[in-house]
This record gives structure tokens, C-alpha cells and sequence, in this order.
């Protein structure tokens, strides 16, 4: 980093300090990603995120990043959570209820197990 | 869509496609004059006229380059049905304003649902926005701007577990101490 002149380049510098910290936070997180387009919440998207969230906070479980987004693409499959584990790939589960949502909960966030019946297949 | 509040999620999700920063949602139920008011602003990218008529009427333009989604049309539809309607104001560069009106007391006027729902799975799912939430029944009113709370966590994550539970009960007590409150208070009126 150059030296510091100006206000705007103490901004970047902590934006930039910032970033380091984000990445190195979310490398030790484990991330969910609810589908929330128009059909996903059609098809209860919101009840399923609504799940997992009670799971989280009853359950009391740290390093969790929850997000939601628009149309994942796999119609026909809603709803869709993505959930990736720390240094691990990304699995897709697709028609995700709530009560398949507690379940991948229980056994893929807390005991790193895939629930294979409920991934995506091509 | 079963309830109000999905479409509101969905009506939502467009702001987040657009880049917003900050998205306020206002719900208003007026018994007295029977009508129910739902509004979504946001200040992302906005719409031009020619994507703005798309937009609200995707099956009548022959256009076919954009890809809309049918997220305002059902919702204006919905309104329409129950004697009301919807208007967009949008413009290029700054921001889009949506507003449906509903008769309150029509036969076919979906139920409100659940509101605090649908604001928790934005405030939660897309905490790089600013979210306000502006319910309003009769004269009672309950705001909540989140920027506050982001202010005051500094950066600490929203799907902390207390964080959730501080967030859920906030967003539900005010929602449904209103609804008892407000009710109440437009029956008093209507019977005075």
C-alpha cells in the first residue's frame, strides 16, 4: 500500500482492509443461499429460509451466512437452497420444504453429511 | 401467491435486481376509508417508458429481446380485481416507486399474511441493503429502518443466532401489536 495522502485514499485502504477481513471470515463460514425468484417464492422459498433461520437461532449455531437471491435457473425444482461448507463444494438441493430444510440442517450444516436424496441431479 | 406479503417479497426481489441501496415498504390499511395500500420504492437503476410497459403488460408487446418476469403483473392483477390498481414511477438512474391500492373489505383481497416474515427473509437474506419497513393501520404505526441496528452491530453478521432473535421479535411484536391496536381502534371508529 502507497502512502497515505488523502481522505479518499484512507477510505481505500479501509475498504481494502475490510475485504481481507470478509474473506477471511466467510472462508470459516458456512454459506446458505435461499432462491427467492417469483416462482421459488410461489413455491414456499420464504417458508424454507424462514426454517432455517429458527433452526439457526434455537440451535444457537455460530458462522453462519444465510442469503437469499433471485431465480437459480432450475425450474421446476424450487425451492432451492445451495449450502456450502467450509473448503467444501457448493451441493445443490432442490424442492426443499421446510421440514427438508431442518433436516439438511441437522445432518449436512451441523453433521457434514450430504443428504443425497434431496441434491440436484442433471 | 397466497398472500400479500409473498408478492411484496417478490416486488422486492426486482429492487434487488436493480441495485438498490435502500428499499422502503409501506404497508397501509385504512378501514375507514376501506382501503389497503401497498407500497415498494427503491433507488436502484429504474426503468425507461418502453421497459416500464413490458414490464406491466409482458403478453401485449411484441418485444421479445428483454426477459421480464410476471412478479408486477400478477400483483396488478390481484389489485385490479379488487377494485384498485397500480401505478410505477419510475425513472432512469434513480429509482422506481411502486404503489397498489386494494378495496380493504373485497371478497377477493388476499390476506395481508405474513408480513414480519417477508421482512426478515430481505433484512436477513440481503443485508447489504437498507431496509425500511413502514406499516401503518388506521392511525397506529409501527417504522423500522434497519440502519440502526447495522449501525450499532458494525459489521457483525445479521444470521448471528441472538441477532435473529433480537430482529424476529422486533419486527413481529410491532407488527402484530399493531394489528391488534389498529383494528380495535378502526372498529371504535366505525361504530362512533
Amino acid at each position: 500500500m502507497p502512502t497515505i495522502n488523502s481522505v479518499e485514499d484512507l477510505k481505500r485502504l479501509r475498504e481494502e482492509a475490510q475485504k481481507i477481513k470478509e474473506m477471511r471470515d466467510q472462508a470459516g463460514k458456512t454459506q446458505i443461499v435461499v432462491g427467492m425468484g417469483t416462482i421459488g417464492i410461489a413455491a414456499g422459498a420464504r417458508e424454507t429460509l424462514k426454517a432455517i433461520l429458527t433452526f439457526v437461532e434455537e440451535k444457537n449455531l455460530p458462522d453462519i451466512i444465510l442469503r437469499q437471491t433471485g431465480n437459480l435457473g432450475l425450474s421446476g425444482m424450487d425451492p432451492v437452497v445451495k449450502v456450502t461448507l467450509p473448503n467444501q463444494e457448493e451441493v445443490v438441493y432442490v424442492k426443499v420444504s421446510p421440514n427438508i430444510a431442518r433436516k439438511i440442517m441437522q445432518d449436512h450444516v451441523v453433521g457434514g453429511n450430504v443428504l443425497t436424496e434431496y441434491v440436484f441431479k442433471e | 401467491m397466497r398472500e400479500l406479503s409473498l408478492h411484496i417479497l417478490d416486488i422486492a426481489e426486482n429492487s434487488i435486481s436493480a441495485g438498490a441501496s435502500k428499499v422502503e415498504i409501506l404497508v397501509k390499511e385504512d378501514t375507514l376509508n376501506d382501503e389497503l395500500w401497498i407500497s415498494v420504492k427503491d433507488n436502484g437503476k429504474g426503468m425507461d417508458e418502453e421497459f416500464l410497459a413490458i414490464v406491466m403488460n409482458p403478453f401485449v408487446t411484441s418485444r421479445t429481446t428483454r426477459k421480464v418476469g410476471l412478479g408486477i403483473p400478477l400483483l396488478k392483477q390481484a389489485a385490479e380485481a379488487c377494485n384498485g390498481g397500480m401505478t410505477i414511477d419510475s425513472q432512469p438512474g434513480k429509482g422506481t416507486e411502486l404503489t397498489t391500492k386494494f378495496q380493504d373489505s373485497h371478497i377477493d383481497r388476499m390476506p395481508l399474511g405474513n408480513l414480519a416474515d417477508t421482512f426478515l427473509s430481505l433484512l436477513i437474506g440481503t443485508p447489504g441493503v437498507n431496509w425500511v419497513l413502514h406499516y401503518q393501520v388506521n392511525d397506529q404505526t409501527f417504522h423500522f429502518d434497519d440502519s440502526e441496528v447495522k449501525r450499532v452491530l458494525d459489521g457483525m453478521p445479521l444470521t448471528d443466532y441472538r441477532v435473529i432473535e433480537y430482529l424476529t421479535n422486533t419486527i413481529q411484536n410491532g407488527i402484530n401489536g399493531l394489528n391488534e391496536n389498529g383494528f380495535k381502534q378502526g372498529v371504535n371508529h366505525a361504530y362512533n
